[in-house]
């Protein structure tokens, strides 16, 4: 049986123990005068059973399914005669996804030497023979353990206690899992970016200002010298930025306090709903808007004033971004306006004030901390932004501050060095991860700034 | 005690006034005939007059025909049990109420011969004539100094930093705040305690030269001795200002007030002398309420 439904048979299992743990201690306490002399309620000698039942199975599941391909590999690759044991890691590969490709007949045996055909047979035996192991002992596990569950059901056994204490390792797990994806994310840009440094300097990739990354893929190819100075990205990257703040800060805070301020009920529920369409619509389509309606405007009306644009300017890409980002603005805005107590604004008002000399001098002065840190966490969105930049702001490395120039990003880089065809021992393909690291660094510096500062606030009103 | 009728107003009034259950030998609605208030609603010259004053929330009728005449430099207190309208009724006098979009206000009131619902009137300047003090102290969050120069500042009282000083310390003065402030003028305001707060709040207000100070219950967030500074405050500033004050200690109303109005589920049911109020109410619901029987 696959994985999968194995998994699927388990999660059946423990329901049947579920129902079984469950009827058991209903049955033990009626002689005893009803569940109220239970020590728990049914439910949770039920949950207990299904819990038994279903969690080392899993775990075996688990293990097992981990395990068993690096398992079978070594086999394989002992079975094979001695002249035939590849010696480096990369043949060693190679030959692995030959002897595959003959087992799931993707290469017709007649291609393969003999002792390759012998060994995808094998690895084909051997895989149905894992999956009946994985399945009989899974489901053996399963059936044990929830019967010693089961069996083990007492009127005095606390069950609750146990289902609670359980429940709290398995929500630590999720939790944990989210972190630990984060870690294996920063592993494996950091490795990456350690091989980079390996081949290109730290003062060529933190201070250089040439940014062509085409180097020669052969040694007899002619080709350019790569240069890999990462200020032509991070400048494009912060001009994208600071033009997409300059369209989002304005408009969104004002919205922000139009929508908290100003408006009645009926106008707020209606516009804020719609301001944060804004966020839902995927970034791909606010590109080709960008790259097909604004760009041609922005130049076209450049033109027509005299002034030389590009068709593809940062100024369309930043200012497309911008509207992207004024639901972020807004919405956390309107929150943190929103926080500060009415008994400030009646204390405002009371006095003679009006009500935007009362936004002015109370409310915006009180909820500056949490709009700060709002903008904060929309900079780091404008600086992680790939898709809108990638179709409207161009691929030229161009060190320069002119919005109607194209300039191209660190996100845009990422993405053209990874796709299509790379090698990974090339500080091209490698430039992508210490650019990664670099975005990464940028990013979460921000966030924790802006986390900083919004907890600073929230203390102030507890 | 035989009967327990139980009657419960739906008004809207104010969040933190959740309407009680209210206990009484005979329905409240039979004793109390709308807009007949007994006693001395009514003065000669005086700073408010109030005729036939409604005011609605949506559907709801929250005050309910209420004539009254405030005197010049007299303290009147508002007692009545919670959700009777007390705390609407102050928030008419200087339009507080506008800020809420479904409440409606009806009738005639007047501050000094002019129509404060006058749709050309100005609320900037009826509020600075008329100021407030709330029940909760909100201080800004900003610097003793500031709070106190707010008003001073947008009303463009001051020309020089040397006027705005004096505003600042005479108001000080005023709410007996200056001798624990002088020190402190520039530490922010939400460090001193709740008292100094309201002090603070009542200095705040002070110092664009109100002519009336309403006070919405200031002493239900303040311990006994902060009570006692306020409630000694309110009695000197009543030399230079008229003060209505909502509150719900009879004591209070009690230690403070010149005249004292009974109001009962947005009625006004009885006005007079503090004295006469709380020795000998006319109205027997005042009675009952001063007694004790219930609110």
């Amino acid at each position: 049986m696959q994985a999968a439904n194995l998994f699927l048979v388990t999660i059946v299992l423990a329901l049947v123990a579920y129902v079984l743990g469950y009827a058991r201690s209903r049955s033990l306490a009626t002689p005893l005068g009803g569940i109220r002399h239970l020590k728990s309620l049914p439910f949770y000698y039920g949950a207990r059973a299904a819990l038994w039942c279903g969690i080392p199975a899993l775990i075996v599941l688990g293990l097992w399914a981990a395990f068993q391909g690096k398992v079978i590999q070594l086999l394989v690759v002992g079975s094979l005669p001695a002249e035939m044991i590849p010696d480096s890691e990369g043949a060693a590969s190679l030959l692995l996804s030959k002897i595959s490709n003959v087992a799931s007949g993707a290469l017709p045996p007649g291609f393969a030497e003999p002792p390759i055909v012998e060994a995808a047979e094998r690895l084909t035996a051997l895989r149905a023979q894992s999956r009946w192991y994985m399945t009989a002992l899974v489901v053996a596990v399963a059936v044990l353990a929830g019967f010693l569950g089961w069996i083990r059901i007492q009127p005095r056994l606390n069950a609750r206690a146990q289902v609670e204490k359980t429940l709290k390792w398995i929500f630590f797990a999720c939790a944990a899992l989210a972190i630990l994806t984060t870690l294996g994310i920063i592993f494996s840009v950091a490795f990456e970016t350690i091989r980079f440094f390996g081949k290109i300097s730290f003062v060529e990739f933190f201070f250089g200002t040439q940014w062509s990354p085409q180097t020669a893929l052969r040694a007899d190819q002619v080709a350019a010298e790569g240069a890999f100075g990462m200020v032509p990205l991070f400048t494009g990257t912060l001009l994208i930025s600071a033009i997409a703040m300059l369209v989002a800060v304005p408009v969104g805070l004002l919205s922000a306090i139009y929508l908290s301020e100003y408006a009645s009920r009926r106008v707020r529920g209606i516009v804020k709903p719609l301001l944060e369409l804004l966020a839902g619509i995927p970034t791909v389509v606010y590109g080709f808007f960008a790259a097909l309606t604004v760009a041609p405007f922005i130049s076209n009306f450049a033109a027509s004033l005299g002034i030389d644009a590009s068709s593809q300017s940062a100024l369309a890409a930043g200012g497309v971004m911008g509207i992207m980002i004024i639901p972020f603005v807004s919405s956390l805005s309107d929150d943190v306006i929103n926080a500060v107590p009415q008994t400030l604004r009646d204390g405002s008002l009371a006095l003679g004030a009006t009500q935007s000399e009362t936004m002015k001098k109370v409310i915006f002065p009180a909820a500056l901390p949490g709009i700060m840190g709002g903008i904060l966490l929309a900079v780091s969105r404008a600086i992680g932004e790939t898709m809108i930049v990638v179709m409207a702001a161009g691929l030229a490395a161009n060190l320069t501050a002119n919005p109607l120039e194209s300039v191209t990003t660190v996100t845009v880089q990422i993405v053209t060095l990874l796709t299509g065809d790379q090698e990974f021992d090339s500080a091209k393909t490698l430039a992508a991860f210490a650019l990664g690291a670099m975005l990464f660094l940028a990013t979460l510096a921000l966030n924790v700034l802006a986390l900083h500062i919004v907890r600073k606030y929230r203390e102030q009103y507890e | 005690m035989n009967t327990m009728n139980t009657t419960v107003t739906k008004e809207a009034a104010m969040p933190d006034e959740t309407p009680v259950p209210v206990q009484e030998e005979r329905p409240a609605e039979t004793i109390i005939q709308e807009g007949a208030t007994v006693g001395t609603p009514f003065a000669d010259d005086p700073k408010f007059k109030l005729r036939n004053v409604e005011v609605f929330y949506g559907q709801d009728r929250a005050i309910k025909n209420i004539s009254l005449d405030i005197a010049r430099n007299e303290v009147i207190a508002f007692i009545g049990p919670s959700g009777c309208g007390k705390s609407t009724f102050l928030r008419c006098l200087n339009r507080m109420n506008d800020s809420i979009d479904i409440c409606r206000v009806k009738g005639d009131l007047h501050l000094d011969d002019e129509n404060i619902y006058d749709p050309k009137r100005d609320v900037v300047e009826l509020r600075a004539r008329v100021g407030m003090v709330f029940q909760k102290p909100n201080p800004f969050p900003k610097s003793i100094y500031d709070n106190v120069a707010y008003g001073p500042r947008i009303h463009g009282l001051a020309n020089r930093k040397s006027d705005l000083d004096d505003i600042v310390e005479n108001s000080l003065r005023k709410a007996g705040l200056w001798e624990e402030a002088k020190d402190r003028l520039d530490a922010t305001a939400t460090g001193m305690s709740g008292g100094q707060q309201q002090r603070l709040c009542i200095a705040r207000a002070i110092a664009v030269s109100p002519e009336v100070i309403l006070m919405d219950e200031p002493c239900s967030a303040l311990d006994p001795i902060a009570t006692a500074k306020v409630e000694e405050l309110i009695a000197e500033m009543s030399e230079s200002y008229t003060i209505v004050i909502v509150t719900h200690s009879m004591q209070q109303a009690a230690r403070v007030s010149h005249r004292t109005a009974y109001f009962h589920l947005g009625h006004l049911v009885e006005v007079n002398e503090t004295n006469k109020v709380f020795t000998a109410p006319e109205h027997e619901l005042t009675e009952s309420y001063i007694t004790g029987r219930f609110g």
